[in-house]
């Protein structure tokens, strides 16, 4: 099959091993036959099967076969390469082979598991593997890139989660730039009112750390800011970051509020969700980080109609500039931690419940902001009308647990819910509430002892998915009354009336996940969520090498998982950070210059910039700094001269032709 | 008796590692079940696949060929997967003027999130690969 011996200097001498994994390939796929399958091709001087080719004995017998058989080129058949190629290319590099002499056949993901046919699967772990032969026949020894570790680190996102890994690497002594799109830091975080199960005061738990990062030498905060491009690669990325125009000099501003006592101009406030109003120029919050105002151009008398100016007339610091410009920022940096958070979801979808038609029905979030002392009502849970509810029905898996909107549990609304109940009793004892259910899922440390607390307190729990909320004012007399309607599990029907409805909605992914994941080159699960790079093993890190995920941009979690999750990337990022260096995969292209016919086709299309011509040799030339191995430009070559790393044409079209060995032998 | 898929329609699938093997590797480990008639072959990008793969592929004996890259917009480098559409509408022009049924090149967006989808694609491609029929057109001589 092969023919082109000239071109390979040192004889292949190869060792094909595949894996049994336990009976996950064995199973299916007849490892014995493959191996005797292998055995026989050409340049093959080994082949074997093995319960489990991972383990040391695994190891061990490929490293005996090279130093015995001298074998230069290794051939695995077993998992996918996500999985064990590491592995494997160490195993070589430890018996002075070049890591890149190695190939991996997929004939578990790809083979074993997707089929009962275990002829077929047989067959087709054949054709993988001989495919694999045949590529590594032409595999050549390449250098692995040793890259340096930049010391500074993006983390994008000021919620807890940001917050967190921030201080975690800026506490180890490195510099940490922490970009938030709003003017304060704090995220959801500082919206909620307490924490279940320990009931914890969150502003009370959180502000601290602000102000820790608000002091931190080693932490530069660019709060209502937005990174604009990131470019590069691990240990050296790029980025630029657009500071959005405050309006309010920041030097000279000194924090003292008069201006927003003055501004004569109110719109909603977005930290109390709606239900309270701040002025056009704003703290966002009594604890905002940083403790100064911005102004809100779409509300602003000055930027709408050219008038007013109040804010600038009674700012003594002089601290108000109408003319200021946003401002483009670009930093260097090693990592990136991307902890941009989730959106609730909005309930006015589910049209049955009645969100934004009927007084009184709210968020969880809306609740938070009601029942916290700082909130648009001091702390008191009020109707519209201002009287205390006597009945408040709390609606469960709102948007989750649902397929017609999320199909996963968001985690936390089970306990936020039961706390809500817990609260509701503390702030007004005689008011009864109910807390309809799908499931309870308490799973967390002393969450089912929260749970049994709850229960104690005469909270009413009903297992059942409401099917409605309506305002039934006739049947039942009082007009004001909402009525729940559920079914209970033997089907029969049920109205629960209520003064109140809180409704307890999903956590989703930020609205603009898909293009912040573009941007940062991570993509998403099925669930919209950033994709780790491992569900299990795995959790923070992506694919795309030295951006991390952390917090609920990558899947709802409580306050607990967002701190280990986020203090866990910060341990990773500062493992690098010490290590000083990393190895990246040797991916680049290099053009031969021989060849080149300087046409200029391949400049055109390589999306990094990395290409440039030699005006004088009338060449072109690959920056390798710059390349990243998308190889686009290979495949356009029109005289061949370029070639991609590991992924050259030769090795391709072997590999083509070595899936097909087995049918022409068999045939 | 041996079920040979050499019998069946014998497809060779260009994946790119970032999605399409990530979609398909996912397939794997959620046990999604599909036809065995394609045999993978991994590319860094969807922009890599050069149209000789395609040629070659057809020229050896597989009766069809699968692309699939990140969705438009999702690609890893930015626009490769625009380079890959592309480059498969030419070589399916190419295909008819070789008067070879275009069918033969199959292509699909597939993302490292959507497994299920994956299992769908291989089986579609297998069904409709197979509705035109074995590639006699080289006689399989390699």
């Amino acid at each position: 099959m092969i023919n082109q011996m000239a071109e390979v200097l040192v004889e292949p001498r190869i060792g094909v091993y595949v894996c049994h994994c336990g009976s996950n390939i064995a199973g299916t796929v007849d490892v014995e036959e493959v191996s005797r399958f292998a055995g026989e091709l050409e340049s093959v001087k080994v082949a074997r099967d093995y319960k489990f080719m991972c383990s040391e004995p695994g190891q061990n017998m490929i490293k005996d076969d090279i130093r015995e058989l001298g074998l230069n080129r290794v051939v695995v058949a077993s998992c996918s390469p996500t999985l064990h190629e590491p592995t494997f290319r160490r195993v070589c590099q430890e018996s002075g082979i070049n890591p890149y002499l190695f190939q991996m056949a997929n004939i578990r993901e790809q083979c074993s598991w997707v089929t009962e046919d275990h002829d077929g699967a047989t067959v087709k772990a054949k054709a993988l593997v001989g495919a694999a032969v045949n590529r590594v026949y032409y595999h050549e020894p390449l250098d692995v890139r040793q890259v340096s570790i930049n010391p500074n680190t993006l983390v994008v996102g000021g919620g807890i989660a940001g917050i967190q890994a921030a201080l975690e690497i800026a506490d180890a002594g490195h510099k940490v730039y922490l970009v938030e799109r709003t003017p304060s830091i704090g995220g959801h975080m500082a919206q909620l009112d307490k924490t279940f199960p320990t009931l914890d005061c969150s502003a009370c738990i959180l502000t601290p750390k602000m102000t820790l990062v608000s002091r931190h030498p080693n932490i530069e905060l660019l709060t209502y800011s937005e990174v604009e491009d990131v470019s590069g690669y691990i240990g050296s990325f790029k980025v630029k970051i657009r500071k959005k125009a405050r309006y309010v000099d920041m030097d000279k501003c000194t924090g003292c509020g008069l201006c927003q006592e003055k501004c004569p101009w109110k719109a909603p406030s977005e930290f109390e969700v709606g239900l309270g109003k701040r002025k056009a120029i704003y703290i966002p919050f009594a604890q905002a980080v940083p403790n100064k105002p911005v102004i809100d151009a779409e509300h602003c008398a000055y930027f709408l109609k050219g008038t007013c100016r109040a804010c600038e007339k009674f700012c003594e610091a002089k601290a108000i500039d109408f003319d200021q410009k946003d401002e483009v920022v670009e930093v260097d940096v090693g990592n990136v931690i991307l902890a941009t958070g989730y959106d609730l979801f909005k309930p006015s979808g589910i049209y049955e419940y009645g969100y934004g038609k009927l007084d009184n029905v709210i968020t969880s979030l809306e609740f938070e902001r009601l029942v916290n002392s700082a909130g648009p009502t001091q702390g008191e849970i009020l109707l519209k009308n201002g009287s205390h509810p006597k009945s408040i029905a709390i609606i469960h898996c709102a948007g989750s647990r649902d397929k017609d909107y999320h199909e996963y549990c968001s985690r936390v609304c089970c306990m936020y819910s039961m706390k809500f109940s817990h609260l509701i009793r503390e702030h007004m004892a005689q008011t009864k509430s109910y807390e309809f259910y799908v499931d309870i899922r308490s799973f967390g440390k002393g969450y089912e002892e929260f749970y049994n607390r709850v229960v104690d307190e005469q909270t009413v729990f009903i297992k059942a998915r409401p099917s409605k909320v309506t305002q039934d004012a006739g049947k039942l007399g009082d007009e004001s009354k909402l009525v729940v309607h559920y079914a209970s599990s033997d089907g029969t029907k049920h109205q629960q009336p209520v003064d109140m409805v809180v409704i307890s909605t999903a956590l989703e992914p930020q609205k603009d996940a898909d293009a912040v994941g573009r941007l940062f080159g991570v993509s998403r699960s099925a669930d919209g969520f950033f994709r780790e790079r491992h569900p299990k093993m795995d959790p923070m890190a992506t694919m795309n090498e030295g951006i991390f995920i952390v917090g609920c941009c990558q899947g709802p979690k409580d306050i607990p998982d967002t701190i280990a999750q986020a203090s866990g990337a910060a341990g990773r990022v500062l493992a690098m950070i010490s290590k000083g260096e990393v190895e990246i995969e040797a991916t680049t292209s290099v053009i031969d210059e021989a060849r080149c016919a300087g046409c200029r086709v391949c400049e055109g299309l390589c999306p990094f910039g990395a290409i440039s011509f030699d005006a004088e040799k009338k060449v072109s030339r690959i920056n390798e700094a710059l390349c990243k191995g998308c190889r686009v430009c290979v495949a356009a070559c029109p005289s061949a001269a370029i070639s991609g790393k590991h992924f050259t044409t030769k090795q391709i079209m072997a590999e083509i032709k070595g899936m097909l060995i087995e049918s022409k032998r068999g045939s | 008796m041996r079920q040979k898929i050499g019998d069946q329609p014998r497809i060779v699938g260009f994946l790119c590692k970032w999605c399409s093997y990530a979609g398909a590797d996912l397939a794997g480990t959620s046990r999604k079940k599909y036809p065995s008639n394609l045999t993978v072959l991994k590319v860094p990008c969807s922009g890599r696949i050069d149209p000789l793969f395609v040629l070659k592929g057809l020229r050896l004996g597989f009766d069809g060929v699968l692309v699939s890259g990140c969705h438009p917009g999702d690609c890893h480098y930015q626009t490769g997967n625009y380079r890959a559409r592309r480059r498969i509408v030419i070589t399916k022009k190419f295909l008819e003027y070789l008067g070879i049924p275009e069918e033969r090149i199959q292509a699909s967006w597939v993302s490292a999130a959507e497994g299920t989808k994956f299992a769908r694609v291989v089986a579609d491609v297998v069904e409709n690969v197979r509705a035109i029929g074995p590639n006699n057109l080289f006689n399989n001589e390699g």
